[in-house]
């Protein structure tokens, strides 16, 4: 058995995956085809329903896989195969040539500007050009020159070579040949992703003409760093379009193509595409063409009503059958007004079809080659109780490969398959990682040595900002013994510059003015490190971000603001001293809150990478909701699930379940939680380091509505799933959809309501193919592969009627009226049986709430710490969460997330020790009046007033003084800025450090001359 | 909002503005006005800190006293603060400084407080923008050493 584990493909859902594995103990490849890894979330201009930018949360994730000593990154690869058994695989690796040697290439980009050949740039979707020798984007990782071989002009004519002759550190090297390597691992996690629809294949929607874009170029037209630079404009004149169509379920929802799948993300992108638009263009009018609009996930009803009612955008209810080009080559569509009941044709400027998520090419060449069954869809086929593992022992898989999923679904799969690595792994862990090894810090001479490194960033910076310049300006500051430009500060071989200037100047302080010190100061910190420098004596001053790229036009003042910014820098850094981090010992157990499904496997997860559980369950006996369920979506049986589940529960000796009770008090932090379980009246502590929540939800109780409660013949979807373990007797049977849910008080999509409709009318009707169901619904939320359950119902002649929310059903003594909004008439439904679907509500979320501190949503539920990029995390650090308690989900979502928490949960407890933050507060007790203010603002109890033995003069006494609990204090300062008497430091942000800065700033840029070689260069203010 | 309304004697003259933002939130608005190009004009320097909740009034009055025309004072909107409410700290902190500040005899454009997300990078640019407008046509601060008044 092997501690190691490949990671097939880089896009998000490999990066966490890696990133998880390699935080537990694993050495892990990560193997990407691309010449950088990012995937399709590079691409993105900004992620729904926040509108995040993705590239900024993407971007520091990039660079700590890049960086993390136990990743090896294999850029620009293919897996040929995979052989071997779970604990020993043998990956065959094709590395392909590059022509550039990644060892030396610094991704200056010089041989960029001046490759002579241009072709169709894949990162803008192919909407600019890009050269021949190329970085795919400017944060790519690794950042490095790739030649595309087929279109470099020497590599397939022997004439140019102009890369070669330009390239300083002499990387490039046209000798290069693909290179096989085989990788010993003992096990493979899949992320390899999906395809997006090629729409080229569907004629009528014309993607022949410029002005017929797919839903990725016009992510990439809203893009800052798009081929527009943001600015939406046609292709074909280059003009701003007034008027934009989306066509919805282009590639998806399509038998004839065999594309039966819902793609699950496109109503959301196309809703997020157009309220950016819009946000860019307020004049813009915007339509959206859709069969059904899925908003199923969190938050995502909610922004689509946004998107109607705040931005205006029309959504209308009707598939255009094509796109129609006029001889003037005007576009414009024809389809279906059912309001009106007529056909309408409309002009539009602009068509954006909402392409489907398809399969890879290379999941697909993958399985075939390594055995890896796929289901009827082409994805990489799982169970409904396993969603991640293969059907070969020892593969897992993540991500869209498995099937359509939006990126905090993909993200939890990911950490998912990396709990069932690790667990597999888990005798092997930490047996091949490596830890980085720093030197001894230096001692300090007692002046301040800064050493000013000034970075060009290509030329992001060094075209607006003089430069040297700035350089020369540093050398004139206090303190400042050395002062240099970069091209790129962040480039490895400006690292080693950096270290040979501190070696060689005797510096002990650093200053690099470049970019944001939020993606980027770990990698100066660490340079510092290797040099012999704590961290802390290390900062960043932003002259990109906050400078060159805000001041394009005005290049004189932007580089007086840099030199402003820098002598700021400098000023401040002058009065760092080093600053530690506390090493402070864990428990490695952790306590699971519920024992549902997601509890459970979450708790089993955790035992199987070998810490102990304490599994809190309220009830009497373990499962949770699913107790309540007949038949799954697969028609397997939840009880049959549900015993090998319990069962594996209670045979696991690292278990410990606790019925009947909960936790009721918690105290500590990270790695040393104390708690105190309530159990039969009885009390007991529990001690532990990480804590998963997955207590659930409960099930909406529609109480007065629609006679629910009244009359018999009305129950919930709940309860007929109930009556479904035996036969019914009713012969007709009406569903009434999103009842309680989609409405002013309750906006949220219930997700599974739509899909457990379908499922239970299908069973109806299987066991009684007399029956009549029909089923009442808004949009049909069949998303996914499940849209197959939706299409299988409509088979077997189940009848979906669709209503308007302004003109709900009535129910009137069992007799179901509702206005057919498709047909424009009434329809009366006398029913045997009236169900009523409706969604799944918070449960007693406030006391784990106020226990950990933990955020609710609006509805209740917990709020993760981020909705895309940590979907299982809580903002307070080693709090996880999982299953309905998040939002209502899926089985196997929440069987997903709940290995995804433990995933997480076990990159805590697998360490030796927990570092705690460096630039905490501390309390100068000669001051401190034990007051108590910082005990009252601290929200993390770091603060505590002790009593304290104070010698005065003749007098001793005791006093109340305030200490800090550096494995506590999260460094936030707000103690200080608090205390009345001055007592409190926020190390690192100290008043004293704040206020050097601000003096530099006011005091202004002196006026100065300086000596150069070539002359005198007049320094003005 | 155009710099022809400033009065004469301020024709050319650039205020200065002393941004506080948060490191979670404002400081990475800052970030995206940067990444997605929102220009404005070159009259802040920003002092970055943990979290809003760090900024001493002190710090504020110590802004003014070294001469600076205004002072902003930035953070993560409420309920989004990366350490629990240290921007409910803030806002409850900003009151008494906006007394403070009339009290000195400043006007309540010079202390400015806003909330602003990590992707709010227009909102950002938008801020300095329509502040430096402000302060223009108020010209430089009476506290200033060697200042108006």
């Amino acid at each position: 058995m092997k501690g190691s584990v490949a990671v097939v493909g880089g896009g998000i859902a490999g990066i966490q995956a890696a990133l998880d594995l390699a935080d537990s103990g694993f050495k892990t490849y990560l193997i990407e085809s691309r010449p950088s890894i990012g995937g399709t979330m590079s691409q993105l201009d900004k992620t729904f329903p926040t509108n995040d930018c993705a590239m900024c949360i993407l971007s520091p994730k990039l660079v700590e896989t890049g960086r993390h000593p136990n990743i090896e990154l294999l850029s620009y690869s293919d897996v040929k195969s995979i052989t071997g058994k779970a604990g020993d695989f043998k990956v065959k690796v094709v590395k392909k040539a590059r022509y550039v040697d990644e060892t030396k290439c610094t991704g200056c980009g010089t041989c960029t500007e001046k490759c002579p050949t241009k072709v169709l740039d894949e990162y803008n979707a192919g909407m600019s050009k890009r050269k021949a020798i190329y970085i795919p984007f400017a944060q790519a990782i690794p950042r490095v020159a790739t030649i595309d071989a087929s279109k470099c002009m020497y590599l397939t004519k022997g004439k140019c070579g102009v890369c070669k002759k330009v390239c300083g550190p002499k990387a490039v090297d046209y000798e290069q040949k693909d290179k096989e390597i085989e990788l010993d691992v003992g096990s493979v996690v899949l992320a390899t992703g999906f395809k997006p629809f090629d729409p080229s294949v569907l004629k009528q929607y014309r993607f022949d003409h410029p002005d017929v874009i797919t839903s990725l170029q016009f992510e990439r037209l809203l893009s800052a760093s798009g081929p527009t630079q943001g600015h939406v404009t046609k292709q074909s004149d280059g003009k701003v379009p007034k008027k934009i169509a989306f066509i919805q379920c282009v590639g998806s929802r399509n038998p004839r193509i065999n594309r039966k799948h819902c793609s699950s993300v496109c109503c959301m992108y196309a809703t997020k595409e157009s309220i950016i638009a819009k946000e860019h263009d307020s004049d813009l009018d915007i339509t959206i063409f859709h069969i059904d609009i899925r908003a199923f996930g969190k938050n995502f009803e909610e922004f689509y009503n946004r998107a109607q009612k705040e931005y205006g955008i029309k959504y209308i209810n009707s598939r255009p059958p094509e796109v129609i080009v006029d001889a003037k080559n005007a576009l414009s569509l024809k389809y279906e007004d059912f309001n009106a009941g007529e056909l309408k044709t409309e002009n539009f400027d602009m068509v954006v079809l909402s392409i489907g998520l398809d399969p890879s090419d290379s999941t697909r060449a993958l399985a075939g080659s390594s055995g890896i069954a796929l289901d009827n869809f082409g994805n990489i086929a799982t169970n409904m109780g396993s969603p991640v593992e293969t059907s070969v022992p020892g593969i897992y898989v993540c991500g869209a490969a498995q099937g359509p999923k939006d990126i905090p679904d993909t993200v939890a799969q990911a950490s998912a398959a990396a709990a069932k690595a690790a667990a597999l792994l888990s005798a092997e862990r930490g047996t091949l990682i490596k830890e980085r090894k720093f030197p001894d810090e230096k001692i300090l001479s007692p002046e301040p040595r800064i050493g000013v490194f000034i970075c060009h960033c290509g030329i992001n910076i060094g075209s607006v900002v003089n430069v040297p310049n700035v350089v020369e300006y540093a050398k004139t500051l206090p303190n400042v013994a050395h002062a240099q430009e970069m091209l790129y500060a962040c480039s490895s071989d400006s690292q080693v510059t950096i270290k040979d200037a501190i070696a060689k100047n005797n510096l002990n302080r650093v200053v690099v003015a470049s970019c944001t010190p939020r993606t980027h100061e770990p990698l100066f910190q660490n340079t510092c490190r290797e040099a012999g420098l704590n961290p802390y004596l290390f900062e960043l001053a932003n002259i990109r971000e906050h400078c060159s790229w805000v001041h394009m036009k005005e290049k004189e003042k932007a580089t007086e603001k840099a030199k402003g910014v820098v002598q700021m820098a400098v000023a401040k850094s002058a009065l760092f001293q080093p600053l530690y981090k506390q090493k402070v010992s864990l428990i490695n157990s952790a306590v699971v809150l519920g024992g549902g499904v997601a509890g459970m496997t979450a708790a089993l997860d955790i035992a199987n990478n070998g810490y102990r559980v304490t599994l809190v369950e309220k009830e009497t006996e373990l499962g949770g909701m699913l107790k309540e369920m007949t038949e799954l979506y697969d028609g397997k049986k939840p009880a049959d699930v549900l015993k090998e589940l319990i069962q594996k529960v209670n045979e696991n000796k690292n278990i410990v379940v606790v019925n009947e009770a909960k936790l009721i008090k918690v105290e500590g932090y990270l790695g040393n939680f104390k708690g105190i379980i309530q159990a039969n009246g009885k009390e007991m502590p529990v001690d532990f380091g990480a804590a998963v929540v997955a207590t659930g939800a409960r099930n909406f109780e529609p109480a007065g509505l629609f006679n629910y409660g009244k009359d018999s013949r009305v129950v919930t979807q709940a309860q007929l799933e109930k009556m479904l373990g035996n036969s019914i007797s009713a012969k007709t049977i009406t569903m009434v959809q999103c009842v309680g849910a989609r409405n002013k008080e309750r906006e949220y999509c219930g997700r599974t309501c739509c899909i457990d409709a379908v499922k239970n009318a299908v069973r109806i009707k299987k066991a009684n193919s007399n029956a009549n169901v029909y089923v009442l619904y808004r949009d049909m939320r069949t998303y996914g592969v499940m849209e197959r359950l939706y299409e299988n119902a409509r088979d077997l002649g189940i009848i979906f009627i669709k209503y308007d929310a302004e003109k709900p059903p009535a129910v009137q003594d069992g007799a179901v009226t509702v206005h057919d909004s498709m047909l424009n008439e009434d329809i009366e439904i006398a029913s045997d049986l009236v169900v009523l679907s409706t969604p799944l509500v918070a449960g007693e979320n406030e006391e784990i709430n106020q226990l950990f501190k933990i955020p609710l949503d609006k509805n209740k539920f917990f709020l993760e710490a981020h909705p895309k990029l940590r979907p299982v995390d809580f903002a307070t650090d080693g709090v996880f969460l999982c299953g309905s308690a998040q939002a209502p989900k899926l089985l196997d979502e929440a069987i997903s997330q709940a290995s995804a928490a433990a995933s997480r949960a076990c990159t805590i407890l697998s360490r030796k020790f927990i570092e705690t933050e460096g630039a905490v507060s501390v309390v100068n007790e000669a001051k401190c009046i034990g007051c108590g203010t910082c005990v009252t603002v601290c929200p993390y109890n770091a603060p505590s007033l002790q009593d304290v033995t104070v010698k005065a003069e003749e007098v001793t006494y005791t006093a109340k003084k305030s200490r800090i609990n550096p494995a506590a204090c999260k460094g936030c300062g707000s103690c200080a800025a608090a205390c009345p008497a001055g007592a409190i430091t926020a190390q690192h942000f100290s008043s004293k450090e704040i206020g050097e800065a601000i003096n530099a700033f006011n005091k202004g840029v002196k006026s100065i001359s300086i000596e150069q070689k070539t002359g005198t260069v007049e320094v003005i203010v | 909002m155009s710099a022809e309304a400033a009065p004469a004697k301020t024709d050319g003259w650039e205020p200065k503005i002393v941004a506080f933002c948060c490191n979670w939130c404002s400081y990475g608005g800052a970030d995206s006005a940067g990444m997605g190009r929102f220009q404005q004009p070159p009259t802040a320097r920003i002092i970055r800190v943990m979290c809003s909740g760090r900024i001493d009034p002190l710090h504020v009055f110590n802004a003014f006293l070294e001469g600076a025309d205004a002072v902003l004072v930035t953070g993560c909107h409420i309920g989004d603060c990366h350490y629990v409410n240290g921007n409910d700290k803030t806002k409850i902190k900003y009151k008494f400084l906006e007394n403070v500040v009339r009290e000195l005899g400043l006007e309540k454009e010079r202390l400015q407080l806003n909330w602003i997300s990590a992707s709010e990078g227009e909102k950002f640019a938008n801020f300095i923008r329509d502040v430096t407008a402000q302060i223009k046509k108020l010209g430089p601060s009476p506290l200033k050493p060697g200042g108006v008044s």
